[in-house]
C-alpha cells in the first residue's frame, strides 16, 4: 500500500491537560481510500487524538503537526476541520430527536433560496444522501421514531452532506445489533471502493479484523505500532497483545464453579410496558438461580432482558401484572427498589453514566450510595466508616484512582464499572444482576471484571449476567437462558452452548411456534 | 511543597467544592473591606452590622430552603408570596382571633407546611415542573394575601415583634458590653476549635495526613479572630441592642440544616436526586418523598421568614415579600450551587446571601439610589456565576487561579506546576 498517497499524517502529537499527559508523541499515517482502525484500551488516548484532529482542541493547544492533503492544517474549531472534509461521528449521536431526518441532515447547513430554507431541495437532496447510505425512510420521519441503527446512518448521511473526505467513526457499532452492525460495516466497505477514507475507533476486535486495512494501536497515550492487516496477518490475539502490552492467554480467568441449591426463583412473570399498556414486555417468564451459579441471559436488543431484570428489581421498570418471586423457599414481594435491596438483590445497570452513577459524586460517596444505613448510626453518617469501606473496595477491586476522593467522572469506563460493582457489593446482596457488565470496557479490565464476577459466585451468591456478546456469555456462564420478544425461549447448559445454538433460540423458536 | 501551596490546598479543605467556597469567602471579605474604606468605616460599625443582620436574616433563611430545592433540581418562585400569605394569616390570628403569639408562630409554621404539602404534591406525585407549580403558587398566595388582608396592613402585638426586632437580653455584671452576645461569641469560638480538632482526628482515621499544624492554627486563629471581632461589635451597640433574635434563629437553622445536608442519609439523598435522579432511584432512594420534602420544607421556611419580617416591620402588608424569591435564588447561585442541581452547600449560600446583603447595604450607605443598586446587583450575580462556569469549562475551580491567570506564561501546554510559579511571585512579591 506504500505507493498510495498519504491523506493525513499526524506527527508527534502531544497533548497535556493539567496534571496528565493524554498524548505523548503520537504518530498516525492514514493513506487515501483505506479503512484505518485505531485500537487501544480506554484511556489510551484514542478520543483525545480524534479531538485534536477535528479541531475540538484547536491548533496551539497541542504540540505536533497535522499534515492533511499535503499541507499543514491548523484547525481552530470543528467547523474548520469540517470545511476541510473531516467529519467525526461520535459515539453519542448528535441528532435532535424531535426533528425529521432531512432537518437533521442539513442542520447548520440548510440549502437556502432567497434567505429562506428551501425544503423541497432539502428533501430531494436528503433522499439522494439517504440512498447513498442505504437508508430507506421518508425524510420527514422524526429521528425519535427510527432505531439506533438507522440513526447512525442519518449521521453518516449528514457527513456526506458536508462533502466528507475523511470520515471518523467513534465506536460506531457499540449500540447496534448484529444486523445493523453488519449493514454498517458493508457500507464502510462500499465507501472504501468509492475512495472515501475512514478512521474507525472500536472495541469490537472481530469487526476491526474483518474490515480494517491498517491498525494503529495506542497505549497510555503513545503509539505502540501500526499493523498492516493483510501483510502482517493480524488476528484478534495479535491486536490484544498490542493493546495490553502482554499476552492474554485466555479471555476468561480459570474457574471451577461451586454450584449449590436453587435459592432464587421467578415464576410466571408478566409485565406491561409503562406507557403503551397493550404491549406486554415480559410474557410468563420463569427462571431459577442456584447459589454459586452464574446464569446468562442471551437475547437480541429489545428482546426484553433489561425489562425483565429491572421489573424483578423492585418493579423499577414497567407495570407489574402478575408473577411471584421466591427466595430461600419463601415468597417475597418487592414493590420498590428499597425492598429489593433489603431482600438482598442488586442490579448493575447497562448504562453506567446515565442511570448507574451520579457523575457529580466521588468514589466514596458512590460506593456507599445504595446502603447508607450501613455507615450511619441513629441517622448520622460516619465519614470514617464511609472512607474505610470505599478504600477497602478500591483495594480489593484494584480500582485505578489516586484516592477515593476522586470524582467518578474522571475515571475510565472500566474503573467506573468497578465503582458500580463496589456500590452493589457493599449492599451484601445474595443475587447480583449484571446488565452488560463489560460494555465499553477494554480487554484488560474485562478480564478483571470476569474475575470479580467469579469470586462473587464462589462466595455463594447467585449472579445473573445479561450480555449481547455471545462469547462472553459462553465463556463466563454456567447456564444460559435465551430471551426472544419478552419470553424465555430456551435454557442451555454451558457444555451445549455455542454461538449457533444460542442464536437460533434467540431469534426464531418462538416466532415459529406462534406462527 | 511550598508554604503557599500548602495554604491554598489546606486553608479551606482542599477539595474542589471547598476551593469554590474559599473563593466566595474571599469575595465577601474583599467587598466588606472595600465598603469599609468607601464608607469611611460605617460598614463595620455596630449599629450597621446589627441592622444588616436584621434586614437580611429572612432572606438568608429562605436561602437555606432554596439551596435544598435547587440541589434537588427544582426551583421555588413562590417563597415571597408564601411568606406574605403566612404573614397576614398570623397577624390576623393574633389581632382578630386573639391567638397568643407563641401559638400564632406554630400556626404560621403549620400554614407553611400545608402550602408546602400542596406544592410538593404537584411536583413530586403529579410531576408538574416546580417552576410552573411555584409560578402558580406565586400568583395564588400573593392574591391570597391581598384577599385576606383586603390589601391593607394588619399590625402585630408587642410580644410577637421580638422574633423580628428583639435582641439578646442584658444580664450579669456591667462589662460595658452585652454579656449574652459575648457568651455566644465564646461558644462559637470554642465550637470552631472543637471542629478543627475533630477534623484532624477524622483525617487521621482516614489514613490521610491532616493539614500541617501551622495551617490548622492559622485557620483557627483567623476564624476565632473574626468571631471575636463580630462579638465585640454586636455587644457594643446602642444600649438595648445586641445580637438580634432573628440572627439567633438563622444561626440555629444554618447549623441544623448544614448538619442535615452533610451528615445524614436524608441530606445525601437530596444531592443524589439532583445529581442523577434515575441513578438515585435505582439505588433505593425514594424520589417522590425527597422531592415532596424539599418543596414542603421550603414553604415552612418561607412562612418563618414571613413571620420574622412581619415582626420586624410590626405589621403585615400587601407588598411583603415582593421579589424575595429572586434574592434567595441569587444567594444560592452566587454561593456556588449548580443550575442543573446536585451541587451546592448551605454555608456557600449563606456567604452568597451575605455578599448581596453587604453590597446592598454598602451602596445604600454611600447614597447610591435603588436603581443603580439593582443594576450592580444584577451584574454581580451574572459575574459570579460566569466566573464559576468559566472555571468549570477550564477544568479548574480555583478562583485564586483565575485571578492569577493573566500572569501565567503564554505556553498553555506547560504543566500546572510551572503555571503556578508566576502566581507565587505575584503574591509573595
Amino acid at each position: 500500500m506504500s505507493d498510495v498517497p498519504i491523506l493525513l499524517e499526524m506527527r508527534s502529537i502531544t497533548k497535556e491537560f493539567p496534571g496528565v499527559k493524554a498524548l505523548s508523541d503520537v504518530n498516525l499515517v492514514v493513506r487515501a481510500g483505506e479503512i484505518h482502525a485505531i485500537c487501544g484500551e480506554n484511556g489510551a488516548g484514542k478520543s483525545t487524538l480524534m479531538k485534536v484532529l477535528s479541531g475540538v482542541y484547536p491548533h496551539g493547544t497541542y504540540d505536533g503537526k497535522i499534515i492533511y492533503q499535503g499541507s499543514e492544517s491548523k484547525f481552530s474549531d470543528i467547523r474548520a476541520s469540517e470545511n476541510a472534509g473531516i467529519v467525526i461521528i461520535h459515539q453519542e449521536l448528535a441528532l435532535i430527536p424531535g426533528m425529521s431526518i432531512a432537518e437533521n441532515i442539513f442542520l447548520g447547513n440548510e440549502p437556502r433560496k432567497r434567505g429562506a430554507i428551501d425544503w423541497k431541495a432539502a428533501n430531494r437532496m436528503a433522499l439522494d444522501l439517504m440512498a447513498r447510505v442505504g437508508l430507506e425512510e421518508d425524510p420527514d420521519t422524526l429521528i425519535k421514531d427510527i432505531g439506533v441503527g438507522k440513526q447512525q446512518l442519518v449521521e453518516i448521511a449528514k457527513a456526506f452532506a458536508k462533502d466528507v473526505k475523511l470520515l471518523i467513526l467513534d465506536e460506531p457499532t457499540a449500540a447496534l445489533n448484529e444486523a445493523d452492525s453488519k449493514h454498517l460495516l458493508d457500507l464502510l466497505r462500499g465507501f472504501r471502493s468509492r475512495g472515501i477514507t475512514s478512521i474507525m475507533i472500536s472495541h469490537k476486535l472481530n469487526e476491526i479484523e474483518a474490515i480494517a486495512d491498517q491498525i494503529t494501536i495506542l497505549r497510555d497515550g503513545r503509539t505502540v505500532e501500526t499493523l498492516d492487516v493483510k501483510a502482517d496477518g493480524v488476528d484478534e490475539d495479535r491486536i490484544v497483545r498490542g493493546m495490553v502490552g502482554r499476552e492474554l492467554s485466555s479471555r476468561f480467568p480459570d474457574h471451577t464453579p461451586k454450584i449449590g441449591e436453587v435459592f432464587f426463583e421467578v415464576r410466571d412473570w408478566n409485565v406491561r410496558h409503562p406507557i403503551s399498556a397493550e404491549r406486554q414486555v415480559c410474557k410468563n417468564e420463569s427462571f431459577v438461580v442456584r447459589r454459586g451459579e452464574i446464569v446468562g441471559f442471551a437475547g437480541l436488543m429489545g428482546a426484553g432482558r433489561t425489562e425483565l431484570a429491572m421489573s424483578v428489581f423492585g418493579r423499577s421498570y414497567g407495570v407489574y401484572e402478575s408473577g411471584t418471586i421466591i427466595k430461600d423457599g419463601k415468597e417475597i414481594v418487592l414493590k420498590s427498589v428499597a425492598d429489593a435491596i433489603d431482600n438482598g438483590l442488586a442490579y448493575v445497570s447497562e448504562d453506567r453514566k446515565a442511570i448507574g452513577l451520579n457523575l457529580l459524586d466521588d468514589i466514596k460517596t458512590s460506593t456507599v450510595a445504595a446502603k447508607l444505613s450501613k455507615i450511619s448510626h441513629h441517622g448520622v453518617l460516619n465519614e470514617v466508616e464511609e472512607y474505610q469501606a470505599a478504600e477497602a473496595y478500591r483495594k480489593e477491586l484494584r480500582t485505578k484512582a489516586p484516592t477515593v476522593d476522586e470524582s467518578v467522572s474522571k475515571l475510565s469506563g472500566g474503573n467506573q464499572q468497578k465503582v458500580v460493582l463496589a456500590k452493589w457489593m457493599f449492599t451484601d446482596p445474595d443475587l447480583l444482576i449484571l446488565d452488560e457488565p463489560t460494555r465499553g470496557i477494554d480487554v484488560g479490565a474485562k478480564y478483571e471484571i470476569y474475575g470479580i464476577i467469579q469470586r462473587l459466585a464462589d462466595q455463594g451468591k447467585g449472579v445473573i449476567v445479561i450480555s449481547s456478546e455471545l462469547p462472553e456469555l459462553i465463556g463466563l456462564c454456567d447456564r444460559i437462558y435465551t430471551v426472544f420478544e419478552g419470553a424465555i425461549t430456551g435454557e442451555i447448559a454451558r457444555a451445549d452452548a455455542t454461538p449457533e445454538t444460542l442464536m437460533k433460540q434467540m431469534t426464531s423458536t418462538k416466532k415459529m411456534a406462534t406462527r | 511543597m511550598s508554604r503557599l501551596k500548602d495554604l491554598q490546598k489546606n486553608l479551606f479543605g482542599g477539595t474542589t467544592s471547598n476551593a469554590r467556597q474559599f473563593g466566595m469567602i474571599f469575595t465577601l471579605v474583599a467587598i466588606v473591606v472595600l465598603f469599609q474604606i468607601l464608607t469611611d468605616g460605617l460598614t463595620l460599625r455596630s449599629d450597621n452590622l446589627i441592622a444588616l443582620f436584621q434586614q437580611n436574616s429572612y432572606i438568608l433563611i429562605l436561602a437555606i430552603g432554596m439551596l435544598m430545592v435547587i440541589v434537588a433540581g427544582h426551583i421555588d418562585l413562590s417563597v415571597g408570596s408564601v411568606a406574605a400569605f403566612a404573614g397576614i394569616l398570623v397577624a390576623k390570628s393574633m389581632t382578630e382571633w386573639d391567638l397568643p403569639w407563641p401559638a400564632a408562630i406554630v400556626f404560621g409554621l403549620a400554614i407553611g407546611a400545608v402550602i408546602g404539602a400542596w406544592q410538593g404534591f404537584w411536583v413530586a406525585y403529579i410531576g408538574v415542573p416546580a417552576f410552573i407549580v411555584t409560578l402558580a403558587g406565586m400568583l395564588l398566595f400573593r392574591g391570597g394575601n391581598q384577599f385576606i388582608g383586603n390589601a391593607s396592613t394588619v399590625p402585630v402585638p408587642e410580644g410577637f415583634r421580638e422574633i423580628g426586632s428583639g435582641f439578646l437580653p442584658e444580664f450579669g455584671p456591667n462589662t460595658g458590653y452585652n454579656n449574652a452576645t459575648l457568651l455566644l461569641g465564646l461558644a462559637a469560638a470554642l465550637a470552631v476549635v472543637w471542629r478543627e480538632i475533630q477534623a484532624r482526628k477524622t483525617r487521621r482515621a482516614m489514613d490521610a495526613d491532616p493539614a500541617p499544624m501551622w495551617i490548622s492554627i492559622l485557620r483557627m486563629a483567623i476564624m476565632v479572630g473574626v468571631i471575636a471581632f463580630a462579638a465585640l461589635r454586636f455587644a457594643s451597640g446602642r444600649v438595648g441592642t445586641s445580637f438580634p433574635i432573628s440572627g439567633i434563629i438563622l444561626l440555629v437553622l444554618v447549623i441544623a440544616y448544614s448538619f442535615y445536608t452533610r451528615n445524614t442519609a436524608g441530606g445525601r439523598h437530596i444531592y443524589a436526586v439532583g445529581g442523577n435522579s434515575r441513578a438515585a432511584e435505582l439505588s433505593g432512594v425514594k424520589l417522590k418523598r425527597v422531592n415532596f420534602f424539599v418543596m414542603m420544607n421550603m414553604s415552612v421556611l418561607a412562612a418563618l421568614a414571613g413571620m420574622i419580617f412581619v415582626a420586624r416591620s410590626a405589621a403585615s402588608g400587601p407588598q411583603d415579600g415582593n421579589g424575595w424569591e429572586l434574592d434567595a435564588i441569587a444567594a444560592v447561585f452566587i454561593g456556588g450551587a449548580a443550575v442543573a442541581g446536585g451541587i451546592g452547600t448551605i454555608s456557600g449560600s449563606i456567604v452568597g446571601g451575605l455578599v448581596m446583603a453587604v453590597l446592598n447595604n454598602g451602596l445604600q450607605l454611600m447614597g447610591v439610589g435603588t436603581d443603580r443598586v439593582q443594576i450592580i446587583k444584577g451584574l454581580v450575580l451574572l459575574l459570579a456565576v460566569a466566573i464559576d462556569v468559566y472555571n468549570k469549562s477550564q477544568g479548574r475551580f480555583s478562583i485564586i487561579g483565575s485571578l492569577m491567570r493573566p500572569f501565567r506564561r503564554e505556553d498553555s501546554a506547560s504543566p500546572p506546576d510551572a503555571e503556578r510559579e508566576p502566581a507565587k511571585a505575584a503574591v509573595s512579591g
